[in-house]
């Protein structure tokens, strides 16, 4: 297997972005991680989105893109999982450089959500759990989590209050992203008091409706070092995937994401190292519950200790670890496809000590956890700067 | 969003829940499958469910999917019946969804689930009401 790098990224602001449509969301992410590679040839194209056809009513997306940056001709490939397409697309790009297949690969991911109102966005996500037998009887996303949430609360004791605060510290690292969809101190009293969602979830537990594209450039670490040119180079050491039943129903254990925990095993493994290793993280807190229990998942906490870490501050910014200095998909926004690729965006700009006032100084490996439905799928990268 | 032809397809499971028994392993499927996905055993019997269970864990939905938006707040409810199998179902008949918990008893009635529009297709299937 070659050594694959990471050479440009790029991504779009996130928000409601109600005047560009779809193929321009992407277009800008796609050019702009081009020019910070410095290259305008790829192999290969790939693009995670979960629904543009229920977003969007538009279908054959990876063709229709490619004509989009004038690259007719290059193989395209869409990915979906969910809310981890992001994360899977570059998980396939990243395999077909490590195999020899593509030496340069465009990795992208979008979402166009705005385009429909709240009550078909809810029914569009709501396609990511078992249609036939949860989403028949009117089951949401935030009602699955907000189940999940239950549980969690009930056997570690974990508190709503906790809960608020996973959404405190990501607003306010959010602060300080210029690409995050909401510049918005919040305070757990402001997470509480806010609109009911699907009990004991409140509407700022929950990650919003988003717009907005990102992507990367990967590449041979040979190649990237000759591009460098002496600058540090982010290499992926680390990639992990794993399946969980969808149907929450089907599953044994409620209070952990048996998914999460299998792929990041698999991401350590292949990286060979261990959560101690790891400086910062960006996990996929689609809901406040799910960022909990993924550090659980992920080996940074023990069961049931991700709801006392927020509460002692050890996932801040200047915590022990820190969790979504991007200002995760709470606040930077959750255009579902272009999450997993976005969270690459986030580690690899830390990697390399551009991240500004959220920096995370000294930092030299980082991790990123995407994830599909109520956690019926997931996907973990671990990347290193050498 | 759920075609009438989908709908009858579903009458099995939906009005007389019929699940199926794995003849290796005994483990119940419900909905059927080709395959157990405990031992890879591949022929069944046919076994009706049990309408007795208890609640495992549960929400209020307060902000609905299209197609529930006359039936906000949506009390929804995760299910494991007598014989271990589990299924998500709302909650009916509750006046006051703050007397839900965990571990509730509830028994399966066959209701009403949703209905589209005032011409469309009408739904059933089972909920879960206080036993």
């Amino acid at each position: 297997m070659r050594d694959v790098a990471v050479i440009g990224v790029g991504m779009t602001s996130f928000g409601e972005l109600w005047e560009t449509p779809l193929r321009s969301l992407w277009a800008e992410a796609a050019l702009a991680a081009l020019d910070d590679a410095g290259i305008d040839k790829v192999d290969l194209i790939t693009i995670g989105c979960m629904s543009s056809g229920l977003f969007t009513g538009q279908e054959h997306l990876a063709s229709l893109l490619a004509d989009e940056l004038g690259m007719a001709g290059v193989p395209a490939t869409r990915v979906e999982s969910a809310c981890a397409s992001g994360g899977l697309a570059v998980r396939a790009a990243f395999a077909e450089v490590a195999a020899g297949l593509s030496d340069t690969v465009l990795v992208t991911g979008v979402e166009k959500m705005t385009d429909v109102d709240g009550a078909d966005a809810t029914y569009a996500l709501g396609t990511a759990a078992d249609s036939e037998w949860e989403g028949f009887h009117g089951v949401t996303f935030p009602g699955l989590y907000a189940m999940l949430a239950r549980v969690h609360m009930q056997k570690y004791g974990t508190t709503r209050e906790q809960l608020a605060q996973v959404a405190v510290k990501n607003h306010a690292n959010g602060l300080l992203n210029p690409h995050a969809q909401y510049h918005l101190k919040i305070d757990v009293d402001g997470v509480l008091n806010s609109t009911a969602v699907a009990d004991p979830l409140n509407l700022f537990d929950c990650s919003p409706v988003t717009d907005g594209a990102a992507a990367l450039v990967l590449t041979t670490v040979e190649r990237a070092r000759e591009i460098a040119g002496g600058k540090p180079v982010v290499v992926i050491t680390g990639s992990g995937m794993a399946t969980d039943t969808v149907t929450l129903a089907n599953r044994g254990e409620l209070a952990e994401l048996g998914a999460v925990k299998l792929a990041g095993e698999r991401a350590y493994a292949m990286a060979g190292r261990k959560p101690e290793d790891i400086n910062l993280v960006e996990v996929h807190d689609c809901f406040t519950i799910a960022e909990i229990m993924a550090t659980e998942a992920l080996g940074f906490f023990a069961p049931g200790q991700g709801g006392p870490a927020v509460e002692q501050g050890l996932t801040s910014l200047h915590g022990r670890i820190p969790v979504n200095t991007s200002g995760g998909l709470k606040s930077k926004g959750h255009p579902v496809g272009a999450t997993g690729v976005a969270q690459i965006v986030e580690i690899t700009t830390q990697l390399r000590g551009q991240a500004g006032q959220r920096q995370v100084e000294g930092a030299k490996i980082g991790m990123a956890q995407n994830m599909g439905g109520s956690g019926g799928s997931s996907v973990v990268h671990i990347l290193e700067v050498i | 969003m759920f075609s009438p032809a989908r709908s009858w397809r579903e009458y099995p499971q939906r009005y007389r829940l019929e699940a199926a028994k794995c003849s290796k392993c005994s483990k119940i499927l419900y909905p059927p499958r080709l395959v157990c996905p405990e031992c890879g055993g591949r022929d069944f019997t046919e076994e009706t469910l049990p309408r007795d269970g208890k609640v495992v864990t549960y929400t209020v939905i307060r902000v609905p999917p299209a197609g529930f938006t006359e039936q906000t707040p949506l009390p929804l409810a995760l299910v494991e019946l007598t014989n271990g199998v589990r299924l998500m179902v709302q909650i009916g008949d509750i006046e006051d969804p703050e007397t839900l918990e965990i571990g509730m008893p509830v028994r399966l009635e066959f209701r009403r689930i949703s209905w589209d529009g005032e011409a469309g297709v009408i739904f059933y299937g089972h909920k879960a009401v206080k036993a």
